[in-house]
């Protein structure tokens, strides 16, 4: 049972300010994903949390309990590293039975947990090995076993997928979702790869600059992203984004005007993502445009598109196997309940309320 | 078998040359130990009539076996001292930070730019004020530090990564615990390195050993040898006799820790 709280914690090193107040709250058992741009200070707020570093002001709780003059081996909690921090000159053995045997628990004891280990995550036949003889997969594991024989209250992952190549990446991904499961430990991962934070996450917290942008469900975050930052970082292909205005209630594009349903006037950017451009027979009048092919890139039961329209240029997501060709002219539509508006100044979203 | 090159085979006579010409002082020295002291002035390689003789007498007509017992502790012990404080001040400069770690790090190495012949006199003053003079821990106390060995330590430990003792931390160790059971392990190489350095650097010190000690019994191989020198008469074949078996020493410690002098296993518990 361990959730872990953040009370505006701030870090500086120097001069810098890298985390610049961050309030959180995680429930126990709850995967939570921090994802944001290099250098955001995910990884630094990971160690925060870790006690590899110290807070420059703030307070972090763990299960409830303020811990910042706790040594992380107090701290219950465990970490894999991005590049997995093995030690070299010790077998995958004594790897995983390194911080057991600090912790001067009987040899027994030490063999019967690895040995449970290492069946969980199949290592059986590795044991006697030294890292160098493993491949990048194995050591994967071999991290996330040393992690698991402490049997933490929390764990901790920075990055930990990013040495591998894609496809081991997706089944050492549906792995840790997989363990997470079995052991039921609240777990924070960091990652910059939005697939990732999507894919494993109950909540995902967006950060940007040493800030929170955004938390929420995967499904928030995608769906009513809080602001123009958070729209254009979760989605991928990235929603397409346009300067307009906002006149009496309607958004005016050089070429179309729509219905917002938002009061006042002013500059306004909307945000379309790929998938929500249509062919165009699949929306009302209003919503439809004429639009010039410019790349198409089949992928078999969809289709990526470059359109031009009005001197800008738009990413698309066509569904379907019957792709358009390149250098045709051709009907479009906006899905009319999945159009984002954000104040131009501030970025901030605005409410749309769909006439429909 | 690969047909050589032109190149290679200049490149191999160059070595061949260079090798004879280090050698050859070696052979002398072998081949002086083994004639008679007529003999010695004539400079042909190999003796007429091979003896052991210099041999016996200078293990039983000289305290030749105490001074090899003054060289051996004085090099181990400094050699251990060296190996032991060089690793510890080069990992601290390599992985914390803290004020002034820069103005440490070049005052260090500064001390690697003054001379020995500059550094008797303070040392001799310093050993003598303390009560040092002609005493085994006088000899060692210049020895017990280096400012190379903690240069060449300091730039192994900053290849091991951070990572690394942050996953230590995470395991419970205490600061010096992972110093000692995860950096330094993986800095075997330069270790090995540096003991071989310490070692024949200690055990061939000639200067400062004669100057600290006037008691025959405290004599490091080096000052003994020396001391048959007379005034008058130099006895070449037991010096050279006292040197051949002065070597076997440095070419032990050379042959058990230059295996060790293969890096690779660095970076291996990292990725790729
Ligand atoms: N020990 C340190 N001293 C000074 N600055 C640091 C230190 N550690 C991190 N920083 C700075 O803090 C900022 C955030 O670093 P952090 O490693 O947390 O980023 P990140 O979000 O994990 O990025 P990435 O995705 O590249 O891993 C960076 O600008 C970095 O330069
Ligand atoms: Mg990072």
């Amino acid at each position: 049972m361990a959730s872990v709280g953040l009370r505006a914690i701030r870090k500086d090193f120097g001069r810098t300010q890298v985390i610049k107040g961050i309030d959180l709250d995680i429930a126990d058992q709850e995967f939570v994903v921090f994802v944001g741009p290099s250098g955001c200070g995910k990884s630094t707020l990971l160690r925060l949390i870790a006690g590899l570093e110290d807070a420059t002001s703030g307070d972090i709780l763990i299960d409830g309990r303020v811990v910042n003059n706790v040594p992380p081996k107090d701290r219950n909690i465990a970490m894999v590293f991005q590049n997995y921090a093995l030690y070299p000159h010790m077998t995958v053995a004594r790897n995983m039975g390194f911080g057991l045997r600090a912790a001067r628990l009987p040899a027994a004891e030490i063999d019967q947990r690895v040995t449970a280990a290492a069946r969980m995550l199949g290592l059986e036949n590795l044991l006697h090995r030294r890292p160098g003889e493993l491949s990048g997969g194995q050591r994967q594991r071999v991290a996330m076993g040393r992690a698991i024989v402490r049997d933490p209250q929390v764990f901790l992952f920075d990055e930990p997928l990013s040495n591998l190549d894609a496809q081991l990446r997706n089944q050492v991904r549906t792995e840790i979702k997989k363990l997470h499961q079995d052991v039921r430990r609240t777990a924070i991962y960091v990652t910059h790869d939005q697939v990732e934070a999507m894919t494993l996450a109950d909540r995902i917290v967006l950060l940007r600059d040493g800030r929170v942008e955004q938390v929420g469900t995967p499904t928030d975050l995608f769906e009513r992203p809080a602001n123009r930052f958070v729209a254009g970082f979760i989605g991928s292909p990235a929603m397409n984004f346009l300067s307009a205005t906002l006149e009496n209630g309607e958004i005016v594009l050089p070429w179309m005007r729509l219905p917002a349903g938002i009061a006042g006037s002013g500059a306004v950017e909307i945000g379309i993502r790929p998938e929500d451009l249509l062919a165009g027979d699949a929306a009302p009048e209003p919503y439809r445009f004429e639009a010039l092919v410019r790349v198409v890139e089949p992928m078999g039961s969809e289709a990526l598109l470059v359109i031009a329209v009005g001197g800008h240029e738009f990413q698309v997501r066509l569904m379907g196997r019957i792709h358009p060709i390149a250098g045709t002219r051709m009907l479009f539509a906006i899905n009319p309940a999945e159009l984002h508006v954000f104040d131009a100044a501030t970025g901030q979203s605005m409410p749309v309320v769909q006439a429909r | 078998m690969k047909p050589l090159r032109p190149g290679r085979i200049v490149a191999f006579t160059l070595l061949l040359m260079g090798g004879i010409v280090m050698i050859m002082p070696l052979l002398f020295m072998l081949a002086t130990s083994l004639k008679t002291s007529s003999e010695v002035y004539e400079l042909h390689l190999l003796p007429r009539e091979p003896t052991l003789d210099n041999y016996l007498e200078i293990l039983t007509r000289s305290p030749f076996g105490r001074w090899f017992l003054v060289s051996f502790s004085v090099a181990s012990l400094t050699t251990a001292s060296v190996l032991f404080f060089d690793s510890l001040i080069g990992y601290t400069l390599a992985k914390f930070r803290f004020r002034g770690r820069t103005f440490v790090f070049i005052a260090i190495m500064s001390t690697l730019m003054i001379p020995t012949e500059m550094l008797v006199i303070p040392w001799y003053v310093m050993a003598k004020s303390l009560g040092w003079l002609d005493t085994l821990w006088g000899v060692m106390f210049p020895g017990m530090m280096s400012g190379f060995g903690v240069f060449l330590m300091r730039q192994f430990f900053l290849g091991v990564p951070d990572e690394l003792l942050d996953a230590a931390r995470m395991d419970g160790l205490n600061e010096f615990q992972i110093f000692w059971q995860v950096a330094l392990p993986l800095v075997t190489p330069a270790l090995s390195a540096l003991a071989i350095f310490a070692f024949l650097g200690n055990w061939t010190a000639f200067l400062w050993p004669l100057i600290v000690t006037s008691s025959p019994s405290l004599y490091t191989v080096p000052v003994g040898l020396a001391s048959l020198s007379g005034e008058f008469q130099t006895d070449w074949e037991m010096i050279m006799t006292g040197s051949s078996i002065a070597t076997i020493p440095t070419l032990l410690v050379f042959i058990l820790l230059q295996r060790n002098i293969i890096s690779g296993i660095m970076l291996t518990g990292l990725k790729g």
